[in-house]
């Protein structure tokens, strides 16, 4: 494996693997007096974000650290994009740089797929760089995906609920802008969950029905039987358009209200990749139930990027005779 | 000096897999038997017994912790607790310390899974750790091992306790607990067998290559 650009390149038993690696990274960390690991030491990582975000840049951060590799963090206000520098430019800068990882956040769909087939292109073209470029890792590109976030997701509910193999998963609100809900719904499904979607139809992407999911309308119909709710947040930012009447309006009919919130099972489990809109997309008192596992996803988080870095950057892919 | 980094690549290769297909090994010679292999572990019990004082009740004398290093180290550091528990009435902690992440070759062999890490209760802080390994080939695991030691605290000494010593050192490194001393040729490979995960105990020598 040499980039993470969307879970549709995983297949069940590597995503079960970094999932288990994920797993073990946590307990290796645990009652430690020393939080650091010397596995990538040497190895540069740097997080390249055009976007804002709290939760995945400081969560990849901390991974890196916690291994040991010299972690750099590029944004788009502080780099040369900001006087107009282009995306190749600027990848290709810091290639020559000498990243090992490249983690990408860009608002444009497909914006890490694309950095990787242009260090392709100059890794066959030998262009005067010695070696093959970094390991790209796609860290949300628009609105298309964002993998690492499934896959802690998926962790997230594995420890609730055990093997997915058959739990239903509900994904509730703004699919259509929602990276999140792509790579949740095509992730999840591979490794064996039913997942619905339950949003306005406004709020439901082109394509949809090609999607290993089932569309539904209503949100209290299934949330009795459901083993997860995810909520989405609405992302206003990239919506340029009226999609829903009101936001008093959403949260009355996909809102995950106290009311809601006691249709489902004990054993249910609430997500939110957050940042939560709370009073609107999920209720207050909700959002702080132990129901929710919104602190669980960030701290799986950690281990789970660990896993991914360490899948990338450690291990040749020859196998020794 | 291509030569001697190929084969110790080789041999690290070798040290690197753990995991015998117990068929295979029959055409190997065997070095220990089944009830050799139980014998061996009691003896060691009884020397860590009498080298760590352990059951004097002293209050002086060190608690001893046992440290097993996947796969097979952790399931004789298992073995060793139990008799050590049978001949003394004292049970040391016992925990397990993938050394994956600590290991200095990631770079230069396969993508490797992680194996399960826990540390002892009560932790290792002044306490005497012994290692637990299956061989000690090049040094190369405990060295890894004892990088990994120092993030788990500060023990006031480090022992190591292995089941076959085959030689071939490339650390300065030595064992205070050998079950048994084989000379090996460096193309040999040294199989060992547990019950936990092959059905049985034993220990077998054979050219690397053999039957593979």
């Amino acid at each position: 494996m040499k980039h993470l650009l969307s879970v549709t390149d995983l297949d069940r038993e590597t995503a079960n693997g970094l999932l288990d690696e994920a797993e073990r990274f946590e307990q290796a960390l645990l009652g430690r007096e020393v939080k650091k690991l010397p596995t990538l030491r040497g190895r540069t990582v740097m997080t390249v974000f055009f976007e804002n975000s709290t939760r995945t840049r400081v969560s990849f951060e901390v991974a890196g650290k916690w291994m040991s590799a010299d972690v750099i963090n590029v944004s788009a206000s502080s780099s040369s994009v900001s006087k107009g520098e282009s995306l190749r430019d600027t990848a290709l800068t810091l290639h020559a740089a000498g990243a090992d990882a490249l983690i990408v956040r860009h608002p444009a769909s497909g914006a890490a797929h694309q950095i990787a087939r242009w260090f392709n292109e100059m890794d066959e073209a030998s262009s005067g760089y010695a070696g093959p470029g970094p390991a790209i890792i796609n860290a949300g590109d628009g609105t298309h995906e964002h993998p690492t976030q499934a896959l802690l997701d998926a962790l997230t509910l594995r420890q609730r609920l055990g093997d997915l193999e058959g739990k239903r998963v509900v994904l509730v609100g703004d699919i259509l802008h929602s990276r999140v809900a792509r790579s949740n719904a095509f992730l999840l499904s591979t490794l064996g969950a039913e997942v619905v979607l339950v949003s306005p139809r406004t709020l439901l992407p082109v394509g949809v029905e090609a999607w290993p999911v089932r569309v539904s309308d209503s949100l209290d119909a299934e949330l009795p039987g459901a083993d997860a709710v995810m909520m989405l947040r609405v992302q206003a930012e990239r919506m340029n358009g009226g999609f829903f009447p009101s936001a008093r309006e959403y949260s009355i009919r996909y809102g995950l209200s106290e009311r809601r919130m006691k249709m489902l099972d004990d054993h249910a489990v609430v997500l939110h990749p957050g940042p939560m809109l709370r009073g609107m997309e999920i209720g207050f008192s909700v959002a702080d139930s132990p129901k929710a596992a919104v602190l669980q996803q960030v701290n799986n988080g950690v281990h789970m990027r660990m896993a991914v870095l360490f899948r990338l950057l450690v291990g040749t892919d020859e196998v020794v005779a | 000096m291509a030569v001697p980094e190929d084969r110790a690549a080789k041999s690290s290769a070798a040290e690197f897999s753990q995991r015998h297909d117990p068929d295979q090994v029959e055409t190997g010679r065997e070095l220990l038997s089944d009830s050799d292999v139980g014998r061996t572990i009691a003896r060691m019990a009884h020397q860590i017994i009498e080298k760590t004082a352990l059951d004097s009740g002293d209050p002086q004398v060190a608690r001893v912790v046992l440290i097993g290093i996947p796969t097979r180290g952790t399931t004789l550091a298992h073995r060793l607790a139990g008799r050590i528990e049978e001949f003394s009435g004292v049970r040391p902690a016992i925990g397990s310390l993938d050394i994956t992440l600590y290991r200095d070759d990631l770079r230069s062999k396969p993508h490797r899974p992680l194996e399960r890490t826990s540390v002892p209760e009560g932790g290792v802080e002044d306490a005497l750790v012994v290692l637990v390994d299956d061989v000690l080939f090049s040094g190369r695991t405990v060295r890894s091992a004892l990088d990994g030691l120092r993030d788990l605290g500060r023990p006031r000494a480090v022992q190591l306790a292995v089941l076959i010593d085959r030689g071939h050192r490339e650390l300065p490194i030595r064992a205070d607990y050998v079950g048994k001393n084989v000379p090996t040729a460096r193309t040999e490979d040294i199989s060992v067998l547990l019950r936990e995960h092959d059905g049985r105990d034993g220990v077998y020598l054979r050219q690397e290559g053999d039957t593979q």
